[in-house]
């Protein structure tokens, strides 16, 4: 084995390292996920509990006080259908732009790819994400007579495919930010906050009027995701236009995440 | 043999502006807004300047140098931590670098967690951590802990269950930056055993310490670093030396050396009543030490030795209470008080040692003045042996053994 240490001169993804370091993916999920629900009774019961608080909350206030219309479809269903979704985009962020700054003592210290870290952070997000969605399908189930069955097998994967490949894009983006200006992790929650209330995760996007914001929901990818989750409602038509649109932004946003991360990732342990 | 590590002109730069950040701030900028225009002038530090060097499979490799010399830059490189500015590193072996004990290790996760969590971080594989297990938690002694979480443990335990993790590294090449500097005093030398063992098993390994004795102990050969350059690399014995007279040890000038500190004023050496700058192996000899009467007021002195070798561990401390049961008195001549230390048998090997000087009373030093200068033992007469004794393992040598067939 002979290889050599030099600047970097040309752009590479780097594929063959990560198979490489493989196992570190699964150790670092397996940590962020142990040390997430240590000393909790609960323990990862609570990546069931909290969407469900949520759905209690927004449909008492939503709901029940404000009536938003929702159709057919029952308003906790409704949101929690949005939710799980959502809940991708923002944990994923959250914790992936993050990881670079909290995992820097180790970024100091060893070498291994460096993408490992934010990946391993949305795969944990993705553990609590499985968790739900059995607690969704449950709900499902229990709201049978507004589901159509036959297009959750396709809508459900494509929607969350879009929605990791937004997040995972912002979040190595931001996480390289981050590692130099530790700004980015104070505008961060404001941010995912005004991203919560512009897409339609706790209301119809139909009743949104204003044409410019509903040209950013026809074509941004989050707007995109969550509505194709819930075409599996009766009387939800996915507008194909708008999906495909928002599936290359998307991919424009994964790439740039990634160029961003891989041009920066050299220095992380000299600014981190 | 190709060497198994090729450094070529290595260079590493570091940009250091007034503020030492590396990027613009906005809270600079409205902290002084003229500062956007009139930028302060960057200046290039090169932690690292060209440095060359190759090492060959199977050699151990000491580096040492001063705080800020670049020994922890090359070893962040030679990890692929950082890049370098310029240069390349041709490497032909799998590099595990341990530049701090216990990487990756979370408080929240028990012993074994954190075996598997450290190992895999340290580029073993799960497989091989599974097959070293055992091993690991015998060599730590945490057995009966294993399954409590990392933050229940003693500072210690940690330490141990971290560099068990790291002993049992496999790579061609592994790189130890300073790991040795805490634990208590066993395990220190079981950790320095294992490296012994590591050197011993054909492994190449490169060793940052301050400690020189350890270096000594573990490297045939080193690399000493001065300003980001390589100054000298050779053997250990040379470079210690070497390092060491770069620190400006005082050695004896026509027999005399003036140190002029506190009390003490100065010290001469005379052998065969001659005085002179180095001893011969074997030889009798004497030390004058002269001090400031003046500033003398001890109605008991109690003057003191210690001899050491140049990595900086003890062979001889002596003062005239344990070595003489007449009482030293003050006798001013020219206001100086003159004692003198006479050697009528010494037994050291040659080579370079540094002595310590200390003067108190029946109670306590009133003042010691540490390596304040190094006496050279030459052996230009090499009568007393048929061979030179290996200075590995002699540091003082018996003229009186004698080998007979029974």
């Amino acid at each position: 084995m002979e290889y050599t240490i030099e600047p970097k001169s040309k752009f590479s993804l780097g594929i063959d390292e990560l198979i490489q370091y493989r196992e570190l993916f699964y150790f670092f999920t397996w940590r962020d996920i142990k040390v997430k629900y240590k000393q909790a009774a609960l323990g990862i019961l609570w990546a069931i509990l909290q969407p469900l608080a949520m759905v209690i909350i927004f449909t008492l206030i939503f709901s029940k006080a404000l009536k938003v219309e929702t159709g057919e479809v029952p308003y906790p269903i409704y949101a929690l259908s949005g939710l799980i979704i959502w809940n991708i985009f923002s944990a994923g962020l959250t914790s992936s732009a993050n990881s670079m700054v909290n995992n820097a003592n180790i970024i100091k210290k060893i070498y291994f790819p460096r993408l490992v870290i934010p990946i391993s952070s949305i795969l944990s997000v993705m553990i609590d994400f499985s968790i739900t969605l059995v607690f969704y399908i449950g709900m499902l189930i229990y709201y049978q007579d507004v589901v159509i069955f036959s297009n959750l097998i396709w809508c459900l994967p494509l929607s969350i495919l879009l929605m990791l490949i937004t997040t995972f894009g912002l979040g190595t983006f931001v996480a390289s930010l981050n590692v130099k200006y530790r700004d980015f992790q104070y505008l961060l929650p404001f941010f995912i906050q005004f991203m919560m209330f512009l897409n339609p995760i706790l209301y119809n996007s139909n009743a949104i009027e204003n044409p410019l914001i509903r040209t950013i929901m026809k074509y941004n990818p989050i707007a995109n995701a969550i509505n194709l989750n819930r075409a599996v409602f009766i009387h939800s038509p996915v507008d194909f236009q708008g999906l495909i649109v928002s599936f290359f932004i998307g991919i424009g946003i994964l790439m740039l995440g990634i160029y961003t991360f891989r041009k920066t990732e050299d220095y992380f342990a000299d600014i981190a | 043999m190709k060497p198994i590590l090729e450094v070529h002109n290595l260079s590493k730069e570091f940009l250091i502006g007034a503020n030492n950040e590396p990027y613009l701030a906005l809270r600079d900028i409205l902290a002084n807004p003229f500062k956007l225009l009139n930028q302060p002038k960057k200046e290039v530090f090169k932690a690292l300047d060209n440095v060359s060097f190759d090492v060959m499979p199977g050699e151990s490799i000491g580096i040492i140098g001063r705080n800020g010399a670049g020994k922890s830059t090359l070893l962040k490189i030679l990890s692929k931590i950082t890049p370098p500015t310029s240069g390349k590193i041709i490497c032909r072996g799998r590099i595990a670098a341990l530049l701090e004990v216990g990487t990756g290790f979370h408080p929240e996760l028990t012993g074994r967690e954190n075996i598997y969590m450290n190992g895999s971080i340290l580029g073993m594989r799960k497989w091989e951590i599974d097959k070293h297990f055992d091993e690991i938690v015998n060599f730590s002694g945490v057995e009966k802990f294993l399954d409590t979480p990392l933050k229940r443990y003693s500072s210690g335990m940690q330490l141990r269950l971290a560099f068990a993790v790291a002993a049992h590294l496999e790579p061609e090449i592994l790189i130890i930056d300073e790991v040795l500097a805490v634990g208590d005093a066993e395990f220190q030398k079981k950790c320095l055993g294992k490296m012994d063992e590591v050197t011993k098993s054909g492994r190449t390994v490169l060793f940052v310490s301050h400690d020189l004795g350890a270096v000594q102990n573990l490297c045939s050969k080193s690399i000493l670093f001065e300003k980001g350059k390589v100054k000298v690399y050779d053997k250990t014995d040379i470079i210690i030396s070497n390092y060491n007279s770069s620190i400006n040890f005082q050695t004896f000038n026509n027999g005399i050396i003036n140190i002029n500190r506190g009390l003490l004023k100065r010290i001469t050496l005379t052998s065969k009543n001659k005085l002179v700058n180095y001893i011969e192996v074997g030889e009798p000899f004497k030390f004058e030490i002269y001090l400031n009467i003046e500033e003398f007021r001890f109605i008991d002195p109690v003057i003191g030795i210690v001899l050491k070798d140049m990595a900086g561990s003890n062979i001889i401390g002596i003062n005239n209470k344990h070595y003489d049961s007449r009482v030293l008195e003050c006798k001013s001549k020219n206001s100086e008080a003159i004692f003198s230390i006479t050697f009528n048998t010494f037994n050291l090997v040659e080579g370079s040692y540094m002595l310590d000087v200390y003067i108190g009373d029946n109670f306590q030093d009133i003042e010691s003045h540490k390596d304040c200068l190094v006496l050279q033992i030459n052996d230009s007469t090499k009568s007393k042996f048929n061979l030179k004794p290996n200075p590995t393992y002699n540091k003082i040598f018996y003229s009186d053994i004698s080998f007979k067939n029974i």
